[in-house]
Formats: structure tokens, sequence, C-alpha cells
């Protein structure tokens, strides 16, 4: 199947069908061999045992990012490309990318609590992760607000573009201010700055997580190719018995 | 595995993984049950979509 074919929803649905059964295999695959290597992972010397936080933490903060991104680059295949897929792209990443933000900020606060003291404070880091988790609740409300689903598309398009100022704010804040969230220490210029029996458990986590996301957010779109499908359906039935 | 003083930090982080992970899941897994069962319960009624009917004037995101 030519990649421009995809465009077509009809023939999206057909890729998903048969593409989601091979990701689903290989995200269960990486699952067990990731978790298998953070049953074995050594603890941290400072942190203890409480490390082992980071293989969810870490994933789930890279993925509430990665989601966001996404959804910017669906933003200009909506308004500049047109692009028939790009809002049900955008749509079916947004409730995905909250999640894995929540889970961030979850997996975060315990694991602050026992090595700074306390589940949460107003730095820099924490505050714009934050921020970001309440820029998902709003493009969800956006999309459950406006009933017609092209309007919906511009203006969440609109308002994901804006949002988008929050992503290297999020990745930088560590930098440009003082926080108590520890500096970058996997995406470094200098490398990583992790022991290799501790960051590879965490980049196989970070492999499993990214295909579970890939699987659900096509089985998502799927979902709302589905829902399209049957607002129109619903739509010229009321019209037909109007006539 | 002994996880040291700060266990129970530890197991409900994971418990709250698993909780959101299976929370997402179930929602992907029910919303395409419940739109399969709305879209077959029209078709039963015998609706179709323009396209289905030899007209090409639906809008493309629908199809």
């Amino acid at each position: 199947m030519p990649l421009t074919d995809l465009a077509n929803p009809s023939r999206f649905r057909t890729f998903v069908d048969r593409a989601l059964p091979w990701l689903t295999t290989a995200t269960l695959f990486a699952f067990a061999v990731g978790v298998g290597q953070v049953y074995l992972a050594p603890d941290d010397y400072q942190q203890g045992a409480t490390v082992k936080i980071m293989y969810l933490h870490v994933p789930a903060a890279w993925l509430g990012i990665f989601a966001w991104v996404l959804m910017s680059v669906a933003a200009l295949g909506t308004l500049v490309w047109r692009h028939p897929l790009a809002d049900v792209a955008a749509k079916a990443a947004a409730p995905i990318g909250a999640a894995f933000t929540l889970m961030c900020l979850v997996t975060g606060s315990l694991w602050g609590r026992p090595m700074w003291g306390t589940y949460w404070v107003w730095d820099a880091r924490l505050t714009s992760v934050l921020v970001l988790f309440l820029m998902y609740l709003g493009v969800i409300a956006l999309w459950r607000t406006i009933e017609d689903p092209g309007r919906a598309a511009r203006v969440v398009a609109v308002l994901t573009l804006v949002g988008a100022v929050n992503i290297p704010i999020i990745k930088f804040s560590v930098d440009w201010w003082n926080t108590l969230h520890q500096p970058a220490s996997v995406l470094r210029m200098s490398g990583p700055t992790i022991h290799p029996s501790i960051l590879v458990p965490l980049v196989v986590m970070v492999v499993a997580f990214t295909l579970l996301f890939l699987t659900l957010h096509l089985a998502a779109m799927r979902n709302e190719i589905l829902r399209r499908r049957l607002r129109t359906m619903l739509l010229m039935q009321a019209e037909a018995a109007g006539a | 595995m002994d996880l040291g003083p700060h266990a129970a930090f530890i197991v409900t982080a994971y418990a709250a993984a698993i909780a959101i992970v299976a929370g997402l899941i179930l929602w992907v897994v029910l919303d395409r049950r419940r739109l399969a069962h709305e879209l077959a319960e029209l078709e039963a009624e015998g609706a179709t979509r323009r396209a289905e009917r030899g007209h090409d004037a639906i809008p493309e995101q629908a199809r």
C-alpha cells in the first residue's frame, strides 16, 4: 500500500486493522524485556530503590511532551495542508497525552516525597508540566464543546500551536531557573550521566511505553474515524426523515 | 526484592501507572465496542452513507 493512500480514512482503517496486532505484540514483548531489566537493575547509590520510580516517570514525561509535539504537527496539517487525518490524529492523541502527563505528575510526586521531603513544590519544571496537563484538559474540553468537527479542529489547532511554546519551557526550565528538580541526565549534549546498568533498562522502558502510545493512538484514531462515519450517517438519517 | 524504607512510595507509583494504562486501554476498547454496536444498529435500520449510494458529496473526513 503506497504511503499516500493512508491519507484516505477508509484505507487508513484497513492499515490500522493490519498493523495493530503486530504493534500490540511488539509492545508486550518490549514490556516483558523492560520489566525484567527493571527487576534486575541495581539500586541507586544515593536514592536507593526509589530509582525504580524513574522507569515510569521518565517515559511518562517523554510521552506527555511527545504527544503535544505530535498534536502541534497535526495542527499544522489541519491549518496549512488541510490533511483529512490531521485533526483525527490530534483529537486521538489528546487524552493519551493527558494520561501520560498525569502519570508523570503522580509518579514524580511519589518520588519527590522520600527524596525531597515534599510531594510538590511550585518550581519551574513541576509547574510547567502541570500547565501542560491543564492545556490537555482544555483541548479535550474544546473538542467536546464544539459540535462541528471541522470547526473544532481549527480552534483546537490554534490553541495547540500556542501551547507548543510550553514545550521548550518544560525542557529547559531546569537550566533557566533554580529548581528542586534535577537537571537533564539523559538527553544532554555531552551524553547521559546515568550508569549503563540503570540507563539500559530506562531506554527499554521508554521504547516499551512509546510502542504502547503508538498502539493506543492508532486504535483511538480508528475509533475517531468510526465516530465521524456514525455522525455522518445520523445526520443523513435526520435529513432524510425531515425531507 | 527488597524495596527498602520507601517501598510504599514505589508500590503506589507502580499501582498508579498500571491503573492509568488500564484506564487508557479500557477507554479505547469500550469506545470501539460502543461505536461498532451503534454503526451496526444504524446499518440494520437501512442507513447508508451517500458514498455507498453512489454519490460522492460526502465530506472526506467522514469516509
